[in-house]
């Protein structure tokens, strides 16, 4: 029987395993070692390895992206944690202009195998700057890997593989899995980057997704077995470097397509994905391929509002229902009064 | 403490440094000059930001450093290369888009390295390189590896937040960096004074961030060797940071080969007045008034120096362009 532990403890075992076994490894960011351990994930690292390797800095995202980009091409393997994504877009600069292009910009002769972990926060009024899913942008950059676990086994090993990668990789973690328990090897061991997983095999409608769309894709998925469709569920994983070949084959197989995706539809991964299905698969497609995302508007802190922007699954399994062209009566398991926690055990605030 | 305490008065170099002090920056000078004579020839087909006017503070600091120790460069970082012992060739076939260019082609002028000489990296985005030297400084002393790093820079990334937030942690945690301040006055054809306040020396913003800071005669090599021996031997000796800023000037426009002083943002008599300071001549002029080197000396100089840039020349040209294949590798490490 394997052990099973919660998204965040597995993420701060990937990182003690990774101290454990490398002197290069260093975890830095506002509140690493602090009394909370953002969220959990780095809590009491610090009493293990030391304020050496795990370590809080002045509140300067941007250059210290820079002082770990510099460390990371002179021998060290560097974690940084941001609490929220929106906090990283102060270091768009170091990333995008310069770890991004290191490699290739100095013809092969540096690596930047930086690590930066990113967290999405939703609900509880985290409102327009403590909630953006940023994986488009990010994606959008060549020479970064971008990388969205979705279980518990897969935040371990794919955080592993990221400190192990000598390219820069965005760990993008969205809080809702924070509190989702999964079967997590006690060993240290990798996920690799760059290959999707079928979460759920089905054989009407392929759904795509990523990190906690994934989870609403398999809630989607129970909704619509319950009146017979057979959905599919694709958990990407990795955003860049993209597995085309696994969307082509599961679209092949299914013959129709949603992406759920926990980003602004709108210019998001949702138009690469279905844009992937198109030119690998078109001769596949029965129907439109069709995606759920956020509409384009800042992300509002109300929750009388948020309801209304936050996808849900029953979104997701109306859209897969869409495209077979079959009129069906789709249940939605009776929530709470409120839809701004991800389960009850979430009191906030953050 | 004035410079002047700190560093012991005015001494000078020996005669062999005097005359290494001289060599490297005229070798910068030809250099410089040689693109600057060829460049309208359409072959080398980037950006260049020549450094003809700023020779001396490169020289003068590279003039302490070892082997181990890096440098880090902006945009304008032909000088910086050099004085560190990058490749000539390399650097030449890089401006060319050459294949035997020092990061194949994929960089171009402002992006050179040469990492067996210590030259890391330069990048033009202001500031973008001082907190990546920075963290060299703190991973060298995570390993505990012994080395010096400098990074250079001009005024107008002393604007840029990322050099106040890495200055600040490099004087907290007292790493071993020397920061460079080039200040030519100019942010592309921005004025100084429009960019900072009225009578302020960059110099200023090192004690707020914990640190040392001088200011020198940037066109005055042993003014810069002076101060730049002591911050180095600081660094090297666990002593921390220190901010030196030299006051210098580039005799060419921003980006290219030619006089811009019909754009009218300065003028004539200003450049006029800038190169009657020349940093190359006049010290010439110093080492022959002093007996430090004669005519014969100078002649053999530039002689060796005219071979090796001329050679320099040649191999760039006749080095084939990249293959088209090269467009898709190294994006990732392998």
């Amino acid at each position: 029987m394997t052990r099973e532990i919660k998204y965040y403890e597995a993420l701060r075992e990937a990182q003690a395993q990774c101290l454990e076994s490398d002197r290069d490894v260093v975890v830095m960011g506002l509140g690493v070692p602090g009394p909370t351990g953002v969220f959990g994930t780095t809590k009491n690292l610090v009493d293990d390895y030391g304020p050496d390797r795990v370590f809080d800095m002045p509140s300067s995202e941007n250059a210290m992206t820079g002082m770990l980009l510099g460390a990371s091409s002179n021998g060290m393997r560097p974690i940084m944690v941001h609490m929220r994504v929106d906090f990283a877009v102060l270091s768009m600069e170091p990333l995008v202009n310069q770890a991004a292009k290191w490699h290739y910009m100095y013809g092969g002769k540096m690596r930047a195998p930086l690590t930066v972990r990113m967290i999405i926060g939703q609900g509880w009024g985290q409102g327009p700057q403590h909630s953006q899913a940023l994986q488009a942008w990010f994606a959008h950059i060549p020479g970064l890997k971008v990388i969205m676990p979705t279980t518990a086994h897969d935040a371990k090993g794919m955080l592993i593989a990221a400190v192990r990668d000598d390219a820069p990789v965005i760990s993008i973690e969205h809080r809702w899995l924070y509190g989702v328990s999964g079967a997590v090897p006690e060993e240290m061991y990798e996920t690799p980057i760059g290959k999707a997983r079928i979460m759920r095999p089905g054989k009407d409608v392929t759904i795509v997704a990523a990190s906690y769309a994934s989870l609403l894709a398999l809630r989607a998925a129970e909704m619509l077995a319950d009146v017979g469709i057979d959905a599919e569920v694709l958990d990407l994983r990795t955003i860049t470097p993209l597995d085309r070949q696994s969307i082509v084959e599961s679209v092949r197989k299914t013959g129709r397509l949603v992406v759920a995706d926990t980003g602004t539809a709108e210019f998001g991964i949702s138009a690469e994905i279905v844009c992937a299905a198109v030119e690998g698969a078109s001769e596949s497609l029965k129907s439109a391929p069709r995606r759920i995302g956020l509409p384009s508007v800042p992300t509002p802190t109300s929750p009388a509002l948020s309801e209304h922007f936050y996808p849900r699954a029953i979104h997701i399994a109306e859209a897969a229902a869409a495209t077979l062209g079959t009129k069906v009566q789709l249940t939605e398991p009776a929530t709470g009064k409120w839809h701004d926690v991800p389960d009850p055990s979430f009191t906030g605030p953050y | 403490m004035t410079p002047e305490t700190a560093i012991g008065g005015n001494a000078r170099p020996e005669v062999d440094v005097r005359q290494e002090l001289y060599r490297s920056m005229l070798r910068t000078r030809r250099v410089e000059e040689a693109i600057v004579d060829r460049y309208a020839e359409q072959e080398m087909r980037c950006p260049v930001h020549i450094c003809i006017g700023q020779e001396a503070p490169p020289t003068g600091v590279s003039a302490h450093l070892q082997k181990q120790d890096h440098v880090y460069s902006a945009h304008r970082s032909h000088g910086h290369y050099l004085a560190k012992g990058g490749d000539m060739p390399a650097m030449i076939a890089e401006i060319y888009g050459k294949s035997d260019g020092c990061a194949v082609g994929k960089g171009g002028s402002q992006h050179l390295i040469d990492l067996d000489a210590g030259f890391i990296c330069s990048a033009p985005i202001l500031a973008s390189t001082i907190s990546v030297g920075v963290g060299d400084a703190w991973a060298a002393r995570q390993r505990g590896e012994d080395r010096v790093i400098v990074i250079y820079f001009g005024d107008g990334s002393t604007e840029e937040g990322a050099f106040h937030e890495a200055m600040n942690f490099a004087g907290v945690n007292k790493l071993p960096v020397v920061f460079v301040c080039e200040n030519n006055l100019y942010s592309v054809h921005t004025l100084l004074e429009t960019r900072q306040p009225e009578n302020q020396t960059v110099r200023r913003l090192g004690p707020p961030n914990g640190m040392e800071s001088f200011d020198g005669d940037g066109n005055d090599v042993e003014d810069v060797w002076r101060l730049a021996e002591y911050a180095v031997n600081k660094a090297r000796n666990g002593g921390g940071p220190t901010l030196l800023e030299f006051h210098t000037y580039r005799w060419m426009e921003h980006c290219g080969p030619l006089d811009d002083t019909h754009l009218g943002y300065r003028s004539a008599e200003e450049l006029e007045s800038w190169k009657a300071r020349c940093p190359v001549d006049n010290y010439r002029d110093r080492l022959i008034e002093d007996g430090s080197v004669d005519q014969a000396w100078l002649d053999g100089a530039e002689k060796a120096l005219h071979s090796e840039i001329e050679a320099a020349f040649t191999a760039a040209r006749n080095s084939p362009f990249p293959n088209a294949e090269e467009l898709f590798r190294h994006v990732y490490p392998e």
